[in-house]
């Protein structure tokens, strides 16, 4: 231990409160100053916790998926330590932790559930070798950071050499399933998986490319056939695999998962058919934390505190109904089917970032009888590249049409539209003025708006001022 | 009864990445708004090859993809030779464009051929040029685009292959070094430009289009457009004229 670590919650704290009083913004900051005083913060105040790190990672659905497994977790009694939307890199896990551990250094949570970005988990388990990895998909994205998705599926191997309790895969997606091959010995693997019947809504990858130019050849006339570009070969693999939980089936607002051969249903709050397997992904990992617990309970001995083996005994004891009343509590996440109220319309925000996301989102939540928007920035945090655009499918827009396109690349949206035979009525690159039109149209029918990361943000500052003009002036 | 153009994607299953397969759709409305009726064919390794090819469409691929198609790439190869050399127009992009050069030699110096339709060579490398990219061509006005590839091409000098393009600053184009991008020769047309390239490029679509129409009917005529395609068609361009505004004044 370094001689200067008892000081560092201390220091870490004093620039975190110097930082916030300088405005100088980044939440990453003070996790900057403690790397450089005190390297092993991280792995020293994690490595202290009683049931250890769960990290989660994967293109599409880090961000909602952590928050499933943090609330549930929570919810299940358990202290949870989890990072904050968007500070999904290592320093930002840092900083996250001064703000959370006393003055003497110690974290007072039982489990941290951690969400990571590809590349910086790889940095991540160098340091603190996680109990728990759930690892999602790897999909076209961001690919000017890192190459190509074979490339982040190896970044993603790294994690599962790193954990040493049970790694939790994506059976559908064959780059994640093959990762298998990689957990050490000792490490257990689990898979969450997909019913047949839902297979087609989510075809992975290498399925979409070729779904797409089936769709080229037929100019716009051929039938969606998602599923019909899925190999033999991966079907097969499939059948060979168990899964822990199945997502067998959905409704509005529902979902059903199959848990050791009994289907169980409930009520969700999340938006979007995507979430709902992030939620079997959620469950799967959950079960496997609830799984090692007796154990974990033996080996707490006495330093453990009373407290906490009270807690843990009744985590436990967590049975399937608990476990699925746990999912049915969970809320969305920022920008993740969230829903502002506007100019006296309930307006949906729809953060998409890649082909795949951008699908199921279409998928999730039908066009008719809403009106839709589209907004497309190439900021760094959005990638540059625009050819993404080519790779989704919206042809499920041609007979409702699109009411606004909007952000910097509004006519590249506008152009893929076309192309695809969708009327658009309206394209302006001011997102502001775009969007004051849009959420002053129809009072009352509810918008879709679909935005890139920066996009949302702007997005949601803009209807922030548009919310507080409509509350003035109406005085409701 | 509208005249049938035949469009050949090769390898769409395992050579598609970064929306190549808008070019396939770019290539197919258009040719429905000039009245023509596109058929399009996707040949994947070890399908029948087809009978009538008018027009090849090719996208880039990773390494994998590569090496699933590159048995059956062989024995098409004198197929697709010889598809260039009678004038069928073709658009290769990043790995397509790669492999229907002369040879690829890796990063640790090993060399793998390729089916030499185009007068060039690649040297893998480990620097990615990556980014928007603007290049200037006589033939088609400026081209617009997004590169992302990691191996430098080399077109052969004094055979009749010329660069697509030009570029104005080093460390973009073909190998950042020599200010081409892409390569040129008989109709074929090899790029690292996705973005997709032919809807912000309608020169270029029409070019293959408008080559493929005259080889097969002598002539490339619009006697079967309505004036309802002729303005879809004209609309989209303006579209596409507005795009390429915007992203030739992106940063890299």
């Amino acid at each position: 231990m370094a001689w200067n670590s008892f000081a560092t919650p201390l220091i870490g704290k004093g620039v975190r409160w110097a930082s916030r009083l300088l405005r100088h913004g980044g939440s990453a900051f003070p996790g900057k100053v403690v790397e450089t005083i005190d390297p092993t913060f991280l792995a020293r105040t994690l490595g202290r916790l009683p049931l250890g790190v769960v990290l989660v990672s994967g293109t599409n659905g880090k961000t909602t998926t952590t928050r499933m497994v943090a609330s549930m977790l929570s919810d299940l009694g358990l202290k949870v330590f989890t990072n904050p939307t968007g500070s999904n890199f290592t320093r930002g896990v840092v900083s996250a932790l001064l703000q959370q551990v006393t003055l003497t250094g110690r974290l007072d949570a039982d489990i941290a559930v951690l969400e990571l970005d590809e590349a910086y988990a790889v940095h991540f388990v160098k340091q603190v070798r996680p109990r728990y990895a759930l690892l999602l998909n790897v999909m076209r994205d961001q690919l000017d950071r890192f190459g190509e998705i074979d490339n982040t599926a190896r970044l993603l191997g790294h994690v599962a050499e790193a954990t040493d309790g049970v790694v939790v895969l994506n059976r559908e997606d064959p780059r994640i399933a093959a990762l298998a091959d990689l957990a050490p010995k000792g490490t257990a693997v689990r898979y969450f998986g997909l019913s047949d019947g839902l297979k087609a809504l989510f075809p992975s990858d290498d399925d979409m490319a070729t779904t797409v130019s089936v769709e080229g050849a037929g100019d716009g006339a051929a039938p969606r056939a998602a599923a019909a570009g899925r190999t033999a070969a991966a079907d097969h693999e499939a059948l060979e695999l168990p899964a822990d939980v199945t997502f067998t089936a959905f409704g509005d607002h529902r979902a059903t998962f199959r848990l050791d051969g009994a289907e169980h249903t409930t009520d969700v709050k999340l938006e979007g058919v995507y979430n709902l397997y992030n939620a079997a992904a959620a469950l799967a990992v959950v079960r496997a934390v609830v799984a090692d617990a007796p154990r974990a309970r033996t080996a707490a001995a006495p330093a453990g505190g009373e407290a906490f083996r009270g807690r843990l005994g009744r985590f436990a004891a967590s049975d399937t109904p608990a476990l699925i009343r746990a999912v049915s509590r969970v809320t969305p996440a920022f920008g993740r089917g969230e829903v502002i109220d506007a100019a006296g319309s309930p307006v949906e925000l729809l953060l998409v970032k890649n082909p795949m996301g951008f699908r199921l989102s279409l998928a999730s939540f039908p066009p008719e009888g809403a009106d839709t928007m589209i907004v497309i920035n190439d900021e760094y945090a959005d990638g540059r590249d625009m050819s993404w655009l080519w790779d989704v499918d919206f042809t499920s827009l041609r007979a409702t049409g699109v009411r606004q396109v909007s952000g910097v690349r509004a006519w590249d949206m506008a152009l893929r539209l076309g192309y695809d035979q969708v009327p658009v009525d309206a394209t302006d690159t001011d997102i502001e003025s775009a969007l004051n039109v849009f959420v002053h149209a129809n009072p009352g029918t509810p918008k879709h708006i679909y935005c890139t990361y920066t996009a949302m943000l702007r997005v949601r500052a803009a209807l922030g001022r548009i919310a507080h003009v409509a509350d003035a002036g109406v005085g409701r | 009864m509208a005249k049938t153009i035949d469009v050949m994607s090769l390898y769409p299953k395992d050579m598609n990445i970064y929306g190549d397969s808008g070019n396939v759709l770019t290539v197919t409305r258009r040719l429905a708004l000039y009245g023509y009726e596109p058929r399009v064919t996707a040949y994947n390794q070890g399908d029948p090859w087809p009978e009538h090819i008018d027009m090849v469409l090719g996208g880039g691929g990773q390494d994998t993809g590569q090496k699933k198609i590159i048995d059956d790439f062989f024995t098409r190869a004198d197929a697709l030779a010889a598809l260039a050399e009678s004038g069928t127009p073709m658009l290769m992009i990043c790995g397509m464009y790669q492999l229907f050069g002369e040879y690829f030699e890796t990063v640790d110096g090993t060399r793998l051929d390729g089916i030499g339709v185009i007068p060039a060579h690649t040297i893998g490398r480990d620097v990615r040029m990556i980014g928007n990219l603007v290049e200037h061509s006589d033939e088609f006005g400026d081209v617009i685009g997004y590169e992302n590839h990691s191996g430098q091409t080399f077109l052969r000098a004094g055979v009749g292959v010329r660069p697509l393009g030009r570029v104005d600053q080093e460390g973009r184009g073909n190998n950042g070094e020599d200010h081409t991008e892409g390569a040129r020769v008989h109709n074929v047309i090899g790029t690292y430009m996705h973005g997709s390239l032919l809807p912000k490029n309608p020169a270029i679509a029409d070019f293959l289009i408008r080559t493929a129409a005259e080889n097969r009917y002598g002539e490339f005529g619009t006697a079967d457009q309505t004036d309802a395609q002729a303005a879809e068609l004209a609309r989209l361009d303006k579209v596409a004229a507005e795009a390429r505004a915007v992203a030739a004044g992106r940063p890299r």
